[in-house]
């Protein structure tokens, strides 16, 4: 016997929405769960005092520190290659085999496993080049982690400045350079913003690329030559040691919390750049 | 003219970073395994389940074992649900409910991997313990986070493939007098195929190169689990726990094992760009 088509549908769609349910009912569970637990442990001295005793007591300033220092110098270094990238590929060339590569390559790269990074970047930073663990290491290693993350979201925003603005332009006797400078990258400066928030966002929750390339020191860390322990990687061994569970929770708070506002003011400015120009 | 073309020679040399970074970190990673294999050979490192690094013991065949179980328990979690949200949220809802649950369901993305391994060892491990049995750290559990955290590939990318189809398919199917679920099932997602098996590829990728999260759950055991709620540990697993401490062949032994991984990683890839250049 073969059921009513609607009914079939009824039944079928009640399921697909009741498994989205289930979905968004995960994300909420984890999103409220860090945050009732989390939260009451987050004080002005949770946040300004250094932890103590291996991080059974006291604050994290000192891990702030650390994922602040090592995220800001993968940006620095990310940017001008990725947004480098991005021009290149969207102004300089035809699609042909050369784009073809380089776009191949950051594909790839995207997909490389933060553990295969940690090695690469234990083998040559760490061990070969002779940096150790240090903000240094870990910035390097996070830089090539997120070049992809900003060639791609670089390349959607400058591909969508209309192509009037350049012929403008160029009929104004504007050179190609100057167009670029002048024109599209302040056009597409939100588009741009939003994959280095993005790029902000995967480097403060990373913990297996930092744990084998920035060390696990708990000391504030001043030069780039100083091991830093970030807050992810802070948050890891609080929580596998059994250190300190209100510890542990306080900075999955924040940690979590400032990654989901980073992310949300990053979709907010794409959507805004989408919106503009279609 | 000499600047302009100045310029876009250094343009050409920004842009090679990305596919220098990749081979970098090939040639790096290889260097430093391929000794060990040529060393213990590549059958006994593949095939053997004997792993200890102090007595000169190299075999990584219980944890390929364990890498693939633990990622086909994502799948199997991860796929059904993550396609529902993508069904619904490109076929079923309206277009006012759409623009708040998609950006929603992104944020699970930014979720980082050592808090979805705290909330399973904290809810999931003893849940498991209590009501199924076994040491809780097992298999299962690092399954059920890993479908989880998959949850973003699968979703994204099927979205995409099924607004690529055409709306014509679907006006001529309701037109015939297909119901909405007829028409995606029988129409849609047929001519979205090539995108799913992608998404579903993609997401394989991202469950067996997860590691925090899986070392938290599924319980490091150094052998063949023969259940679900046996404790397992995977090829990235090994990685991070010993890369600590380990030196000489002990330390290309894990290397070697981030080789196997690596090249799993670059198969998957593969399949996942020609089967999109196809389409």
């Amino acid at each position: 016997m073969r059921l009513d088509p609607r009914i079939s549908q009824t039944l079928m769609k009640s399921l697909l929405w009741f498994l989205t349910g289930l979905t968004l009912f995960i994300l909420i569970f984890i999103i409220v769960n860090i945050s009732i637990k989390g939260l009451p442990q987050v004080t002005l001295a949770f946040l300004l005092e250094d932890p103590v005793d291996m991080g059974r007591g006291g604050g994290i300033f000192s891990t702030i520190v650390a994922t602040i220092y090592v995220t800001a110098l993968a940006i620095l270094l990310a940017s001008p290659l990725g947004v480098g990238s991005a021009i290149y590929l969207t102004e300089y060339t035809r699609e042909g085999w050369v784009t073809r590569i380089i776009r191949f390559g950051a594909e790839c790269l995207a997909g490389v496993p933060s553990i295969i990074l940690g090695l690469f970047g234990f083998v040559l930073f760490v061990m070969k080049l002779g940096l150790g663990w240090s903000i240094l290491s870990g910035g390097l290693t996070l830089a090539i982690m997120v070049l992809p993350i900003i060639i791609r979201t670089s390349e959607e925003a400058i591909k969508a400045v209309p192509q009037e603005y350049r012929l403008v332009c160029y009929s104004l006797g504007l050179s190609k350079w100057q167009t670029i400078t002048r024109i599209v990258l302040p056009s597409a400066l939100p588009g741009i913003s939003t994959g280095i928030m993005l790029s902000v966002g995967r480097s403060l929750g990373e913990t297996a690329v930092l744990l084998f390339t920035a060390g696990a020191a708990l000391r504030t860390p001043l030069t780039v030559f100083d091991s830093g322990r970030t807050m992810a990687v802070h948050f890891y061994i609080l929580a596998r040691e059994g250190l300190s569970m209100p510890n542990a929770y306080g900075t999955a708070a924040i940690l979590m919390i400032s990654i989901l506002l980073i992310n949300i003011v990053a979709y907010g400015l794409m959507q805004h750049l989408m919106k503009r120009y279609s | 003219m000499k600047k302009e073309l100045f310029i876009e020679r250094i343009l050409l040399f920004l842009a090679l970073s990305s596919i220098g970074s990749l081979l970098i970190i090939t040639v790096f990673i290889f260097w430093e395994g391929v000794p060990l294999i040529a060393h213990t050979g590549l059958k006994n490192f593949l095939l053997s389940s004997h792993w200890a690094p102090t007595r000169g013991h190299f075999g990584i065949f219980a944890m390929i074992v364990s890498s693939i179980f633990v990622t086909l328990g994502a799948l199997v979690l991860g796929v059904p649900l993550g396609l529902a949200c993508a069904i619904v949220l490109a076929e079923f809802s309206p277009d006012r409910v759409k623009t708040i649950l998609k950006p929603t369901l992104e944020l699970l993305a930014g979720i980082p991997s050592v808090v979805y391994g705290f909330l399973g060892v904290v809810w999931l491990v003893p849940l498991i313990r209590d009501y199924l049995g076994g040491p809780g750290l097992s298999v299962l559990a690092g399954s059920v986070i890993l479908g989880i955290m998959i949850l973003p590939t699968v979703i994204s990318i099927s979205i995409d493939a099924l607004n690529a189809v055409p709306d014509l398919y679907r006006d001529g199917s309701i037109a015939l007098g297909a119901t909405n679920w007829q028409t995606v099932r029988r129409v849609v997602l047929p001519a979205a195929s090539s995108g799913i098996i992608t998404a579903i590829i993609l997401g394989m990728g991202r469950a067996i190169g997860e590691t925090m999260a899986v070392i938290m759950v599924a319980g490091n055991a150094l052998k063949i689990p023969t259940s679900i709620l046996d404790p397992a540990r995977t090829l990235t697993a090994n990685i991070a726990l010993e890369l600590g401490y380990a030196s000489g062949r002990h330390r290309e032994a894990l290397f070697a094992t981030g080789i196997v991984l690596f090249i799993i990683i670059m198969i998957l890839n593969f399949s996942a760009t020609i089967i999109t250049r196809r389409r």
